[in-house]
């Protein structure tokens, strides 16, 4: 595992050294006004690794390790707004969505992974400054004492029905949130770590893929399935969401608690050349993994 | 869809997908590979088994694909199982262990499993069978039941949309000795069809006309808003407008009994053979329950498929239609049986042919009415 993430770095930095060059403009009046990053320095954290997890076949708790980040994170201290989001598509660089109604101090909600991608792509060509979405590692480091832990209830016997029943019960019992509606940016105070509404009512999308993995005896986890259709999405709990769902709330007809509302809020780095690092990781995904 | 947001299905997937330890070496049956055709057509199966309860494996692999739905062209993001819609149907006998691989390959863009109503627990298997792209699972349950069941896919989340855009079909559990009429006499078919049923949701632009997408993703935000609305844009047989008409027209011969499997995996539907009936109709497609007999029209609840019996007495043309007629002409639902044979004229005979009214005789009827 070490092994590949230095891979992936050094393939990430190779692809950087390529000379293309991207026009920056920075028009003022286009930007969101007051967009604030968090500077979080890099430290350790326990993270829970996000997907599936499975050994001879049974499910098993996801592993709970120690990390740290590559680098110290810049992240947004709110929610991207309903006003913000509306200059992207002003500008066309954002689907414009039909059902979306939240007024302009509010979170933009309503919101599915490629149009929450397309902003922050905008963002990087009006600003020159690269802007994505966080991983979920970078979510959960950032949300601090609010990122919840969805470990596998453990139920001692080898049964995936328990595992099943047991799972159900968990999260049917999980509390909705006591307001559907979005509310105004702040409206869930901050966190420790000087972020606004984290695991409010407005779950946020991450990059991260869902992944299928199998433990070794070893204790190595290795990945089986990579499916970047399905994304996670953070906040009072973890979840897994179609890239293309706007609204977490349709299909009905399951027990558990969905996410009110789908919002996002964005990282940004300093890289001239986002769309080559992005693509290296991506191939280095491809090639290593994601653990 | 992936799970947890919503916990039951998707909790399944999660705790279940890989429970089984290995393949199906714990059972000392004999296997029967079968190669699955597309609908109309069933594979090849007897009708009463031969020798004692084996395992029966088929293999459906998941399509996303576009199809053309209609003659005017309008495209649907469509999902599929073996690419046709509906799905391919699969013939068993009760007792008999049905081993399903479902494949979703790499090319797909969505997740998708399935949920067999002839399976029993599991969510009728929609638990144990949530395939990534780029992941296959192998099922297998016993077929406890007889009857035409619908097997369908049912991701969390998403069950209608992907259950409307195709992904549907049926599976017939025949008891071991075969069919039976009300007093327990065997009954034979000398040919079967398999007519899937399905409705479509076309979202329009605003001039009405229909769109179209370059993903099933892209279409699921406007077609969820035509599917809450509950009317559908086209009900149509075997995935398209006309499917089962003209060079397709389905085929009989006077003398002959056809079984006709009809399912409809969403929405309530009525089958009728205009110009003929149903001798024996299980009308819940349960062969537990005696059929019903001389039917004229039955009724196919949504989420069930049900069987009809029919010995051709009359040649000639005869239109299998949905009779709420609106959905048949309008809509789609209308298929044609071509049926080869004599004309029977103690059965139906053309005493005069359509001509002019004559003179006399309609004067003479209208005066009788005058004078009363
Ligand atoms: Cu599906």
């Amino acid at each position: 595992m070490l092994l590949a993430m230095k891979l992936k770095a050094a393939l990430t930095a190779a692809a950087l050294a390529s000379p293309f060059a991207m026009t920056a403009v920075t028009p003022s009046d286009t930007l969101p006004s007051a967009q604030e990053f968090a500077a979080l320095k890099a430290e350790n954290f326990s993270y829970r690794i996000a997907g599936d997890f499975s050994r001879d076949g049974k499910p098993v708790a996801a592993p709970l390790r120690q990390i740290k980040l590559d680098s110290s994170l810049a992240i947004m201290t709110r929610q991207v707004t309903a006003a913000e989001y509306a200059r992207c598509v002003d500008d066309g660089g954002c689907p414009r969505i039909p059902q979306a109604s939240t007024k302009d101090d509010m979170p933009m909600v309503g919101v599915n992974w490629r149009d929450a991608t397309a902003y922050a792509r905008w963002m990087t060509r009006t600003t020159g400054k690269l802007h994505r979405l966080p991983t979920d590692e970078e979510w959960v480091f950032a949300a601090a004492e609010k990122a919840s832990d969805d470990a596998l209830p453990v139920t001692g016997a080898a049964d995936p029905v328990r595992v099943w029943i047991a799972r159900y019960e968990a999260e049917t019992s999980r509390e909705r949130p006591a307001l559907l509606a979005p509310q105004p940016v702040g409206a869930f105070g901050r966190n420790e770590r000087g972020l606004q509404d984290v695991a409010g009512n407005v779950w946020e999308w991450t990059d991260t893929c869902f992944v299928r993995h199998d433990v070794e005896p070893s204790g190595a986890a290795r990945v089986t399935n990579t499916n970047c259709g399905v994304r996670v999405v953070q906040g009072a709990h973890r979840a897994y969401m179609t890239d293309f769902i706007r609204d977490p709330r349709t299909g009905g007809c399951a027990a558990g608690v969905p996410p009110a509302n789908l919002g996002f809020r964005l990282v940004v780095e300093q890289e001239r050349w986002p769309g080559l690092r992005r693509m290296a990781e991506r191939a280095a995904d491809k090639v290593f993994g994601r653990l | 869809m992936i799970t947890r947001r919503t916990a039951l299905m998707g909790v399944a997937a999660v705790a279940l997908v890989i429970a089984a330890p290995a393949l199906a070496d714990d059972l000392k049956l004999p296997r029967e590979s079968v190669e699955l055709v597309a609908p109309p057509f069933v594979h090849a199966h007897d009708q009463v088994a031969k020798g004692g309860p084996k395992i029966m494996e088929f293999k459906l692999t998941i399509r996303e694909k576009e199809v053309v739905i209609d003659d005017a062209g309008t495209k649907l993001q469509a999902m599929t199982f073996n690419g046709s819609i509906p799905a391919p149907m699969m013939v068993v006998h009760e007792g008999d262990y049905v081993e399903l691989t479902l494949v979703n390959p790499e090319t797909n863009t969505m997740p998708h499993n399935i949920d067999l109503h002839a399976a029993t627990g599991g969510l009728g298997g929609g638990a144990l069978t949530h395939v990534n792209p780029g992941e296959q699972t192998v099922l297998r349950f016993k077929a406890t039941r007889t009857g035409t069941f619908v097997y369908h896919c049912a991701p969390e989340g998403m069950i209608p949309w992907h259950v409307v855009s195709g992904m549907h079909g049926t599976i017939m559990v025949l008891p071991r000795d075969g069919l039976k009429n009300p007093e327990g006499k065997p009954l034979h078919y000398d040919r079967i069809y398999y007519v899937g049923e399905n409705d479509f949701y076309i979202p329009k632009d605003e001039n009405g006309k229909y769109k179209s997408y370059d993903s099933p993703g892209e279409a699921f935000a406007d077609t969820t808003e035509v599917m809450r609305k509950l009317i559908p844009t086209h009900v149509v047989f075997n995935g398209r407008v006309g499917a089962l008409t003209g060079k397709n027209a389905m085929t009989a011969k006077v003398g002959e009994t056809v079984m006709f499997v009809h399912s409809e995996a969403n929405r309530d539907t009525r089958p009728h053979i205009i110009g003929g009936h149903g001798d024996y109709v299980w009308e819940t497609g349960k062969f537990s329950n005696p059929p019903e007999k001389d039917l004229e029209t039955w009724f196919i609840r949504g989420g069930s498929a049900g069987a009809a019996l029919y010995t051709f007495r009359q040649p000639g043309v005869y239109a299998y239609v949905n009779h709420n007629l609106i959905e048949a002409a309008e809509l789609g639902a209308t298929a044609h049986i071509k049926v080869d044979g004599e004309w029977n004229n103690d059965l139906m005979k053309q005493v005069v042919p359509p001509g002019p009214i004559p003179v006399g005789k309609s004067s003479a009827a209208a005066a009788t009415v005058l004078t009363r």
